[in-house]
C-alpha cells in the first residue's frame, strides 16, 4: 500500500510504503533498496548471544522456543522500560556482527532483518538465495523507533537480558530498504551517488 | 587542604551519566540542525529530522537517546591540594556509575570475560577510569557513556613519520569508507597524533570530549583538521550510510610530540549521539 507523507515543510514528498509483518512474499518482491517503509505486526528481537544460542539449538536439532520461519527479527536490546511505559529505548545495533550467524538463520526461513550497517559477502548472497531482505532503521534514534513499540513479550532466553529474545508488536515502524531481493544494496548505490573521490 | 567526599563523587557521577544519556549536548544539536539543512541527499535530510525527533523524543519522555548507553567512561582531574575522603576513589566511581544506570533505566552493556563467558556485570561496572593530578583544589569530573558500535571502527597505527600530513589523511579517511556505514554517521572523528601507542588513541578520545567542530587552536592542525572533514565528506556515505553529503560533522585533532622514530595515529570514532557531561567539585 502506498501513502504519501507529507515531510517537515511539504517541499518535499516521500513515498511511504505500508508493510505488515509477517511480511508476504508479494510485499518482499514488492520492495527496492532505497525505499522509506512502515511496518506493522509482529517482529522477533535478537542480538549477538541470542544468535549463539539460536545457532547452536539449530545445529544440534534442538526445537527453538518460537517459529523462525517467515520471522523478521530486528537486532536491538532495549533499554529496561520506567515504569509506566512499555519499553525504553530500542534503537538497532550493528548487523554485521550477526553476519557468522545469519546463513544458518536465513536456512530455516528467516525472511526479514532490521539492524544498521553493511552486511557480509556470504549473507548477501544467501539472502538473495533464499529471498529475504535486509532493512534499516536510523541508529541511535532508540527514543523515537520506541514509539511505534506497542507491546513487548519474553519469548527466549531470558537469563541473556537485554540480549534475550523478545516479541514485539510495532505499528508503522519506519525503515529504509538496504537490501531487496533483486541484488539492490542501498550502501553501495547510495554512497556511490554522492561519492566525489 | 581541601576534602571532598566520596558520596558527594558517587552521586555526582550517577547523575552525570543519567544526563548524560538523556540530554545531548547543544553544540551536538546545533552541528546535527546544520547538517540537516545543508546534506544534498532527500534521504539523508529526512534521516537527520528522524535524529532530530529522536532526540527531542528523549528530552520530552527523559528517555535515553540511544539504547546503547554505553562503556561508562570517566575522565578525572584531581587537583593536588585536594584530599579524597570517605572511602576509595575508584569505588566511589564505580558505585555512582551502578546507581546512574539502575536508577536512570540505562542499559548495563558490560560483559565479563570478553573473550569466552561474556557474562553480563549487571551493573554497567567496572567504569573505564582516567586521572591526572593537576594544580588546584578541585575536583574536575567528566563522563562519557561510549558507544559499542562507533568504538568498533576505531583504529590505531603507527605510520613512518615521513608520510607526513597526506598519511595522516589517507589512514583517516579509509577507514571512514571503510567502516563509517557501521558507525553511525554523521560522526565526529576523535584523532590523535603523537605520543605512545595508548597515549595517542587516549589523545583522540579526549578530543571527542571538545565542542563538535570547535578547532585546535594550532593554525596548521586547524588545517589539517578542514581537510580531513573535507576529504571525509566526499566520501559520499552520508546520514546513516544511505548516501548523502554529510558523512562527519566534525574532525577533533590533538598533538603531543612523539619519539624520533614514530608516529602513531589513532582515530577514536563517534557516532552523531555523542554524549558527555562535565561537573566540577
Amino acid at each position: 500500500m502506498l501513502v504519501l507523507a507529507a515531510q517537515g515543510s511539504g517541499a518535499l514528498i516521500m513515498k511511504v510504503k505500508r508493510i505488515a509483518l509477517p511480511i508476504s512474499d508479494k510485499a518482499i518482491r514488492s520492495l527496492k533498496c532505497g525505499d522509506s517503509i512502515l511496518l506493522t505486526g509482529s517482529m522477533l528481537t535478537a542480538r549477538d548471544a541470542s544468535h549463539k544460542r539460536i545457532t547452536e539449538a539449530l545445529s544440534t536439532g534442538t526445537a527453538l522456543p518460537f517459529k523462525l520461519a517467515g520471522q523478521t527479527v530486528y537486532y536491538t536490546g532495549p533499554t529496561p522500560a520506567r515504569p509506566g511505559r512499555i519499553v525504553g529505548s530500542a534503537g538497532p545495533t550493528t548487523s554485521s556482527r550477526m553476519d557468522k550467524y545469519t546463513p544458518v538463520l536465513l536456512e530455516h526461513g528467516l525472511r526479514c532483518m532490521i539492524g544498521k550497517g553493511k552486511r557480509s559477502a556470504a549473507v548477501k548472497r544467501k539472502m538473495l538465495k533464499s529471498r529475504a531482505i535486509y532493512m534499516a532503521a536510523v541508529g541511535g534514534a532508540g527514543a523515537l523507533l520506541s514509539r511505534s513499540i506497542k507491546k513487548i513479550e519474553p519469548v527466549a532466553y531470558p537469563e541473556l537480558g537485554a540480549e534475550a529474545v523478545y516479541r514485539l508488536e510495532v505499528e508503522d515502524f519506519p525503515a529504509v530498504v538496504i537490501n531487496d531481493i533483486y541484488g539492490g544494496d542501498l550502501y553501495e548505490s547510495g554512497q556511490a551517488a554522492y561519492r566525489l573521490a | 587542604m581541601r576534602k571532598i567526599q566520596c558520596r558527594t563523587i558517587t552521586e555526582t557521577i550517577a547523575s552525570l551519566f543519567q544526563d548524560a544519556c538523556i540530554h545531548l549536548p547543544p553544540d551536538v544539536i546545533a552541528s546535527l540542525r546544520r547538517a540537516a539543512i545543508v546534506e544534498r541527499s532527500p534521504l539523508g535530510r529526512e534521516t537527520l529530522k528522524s535524529v532530530l525527533e529522536n532526540i527531542a523524543v528523549a528530552e520530552g519522555h527523559l528517555l535515553p537517546v540511544c539504547q546503547d548507553t554505553g562503556t561508562a567512561v570517566v575522565f578525572m582531574e584531581l587537583g593536588q591540594d585536594v584530599h579524597i575522603a570517605g572511602g576509595d576513589l575508584t569505588e566511589a566511581v564505580n558505585l555512582g556509575v551502578q546507581k546512574g544506570y539502575a536508577l536512570g533505566y540505562l542499559r548495563k552493556s558490560m560483559v565479563h570475560r570478553p573473550f569466552s563467558a561474556r557474562k553480563n556485570t549487571g551493573d554497567n561496572t567496572p567504569a573505564v577510569i582516567y586521572s591526572e593530578i593537576v594544580p588546584g583544589d578541585k575536583l574536575r569530573i567528566r563522563v562519557m557513556p561510549k558507544g559499542g558500535g562507533a568504538e568498533n571502527c576505531s583504529r590505531l597505527t603507527v605510520m613512518p613519520p615521513a608520510l607526513g600530513h597526506e598519511g595522516i589523511i589517507e589512514y583517516v579517511v579509509s577507514l571512514v569508507d571503510e567502516c563509517g556505514s557501521n558507525a553511525c554517521p554523521p560522526l565526529i572523528l576523535g584523532i590523535g597524533i603523537g605520543g605512545t601507542t595508548e597515549h595517542t588513541m587516549l589523545l583522540a578520545k579526549k578530543a571527542l570530549l571538545r565542542k563538535t567542530g570547535s578547532h585546535n587552536p594550532d593554525p596548521e592542525i586547524k588545517e589539517l583538521e578542514k581537510r580531513i572533514l573535507t576529504e571525509v565528506n566526499r566520501l559520499g556515505i552520508g546520514p546513516m550510510g544511505y548516501g548523502g553529503s554529510v558523512t562527519a560533522l566534525a574532525a577533533h585533532i590533538e598533538v603531543f610530540p612523539s619519539h624520533i622514530a614514530s608516529m602513531p595515529v589513532a582515530v577514536n570514532m563517534q557516532c552523531w549521539c555523542s554524549r558527555h557531561r562535565e561537573a566540577v567539585l
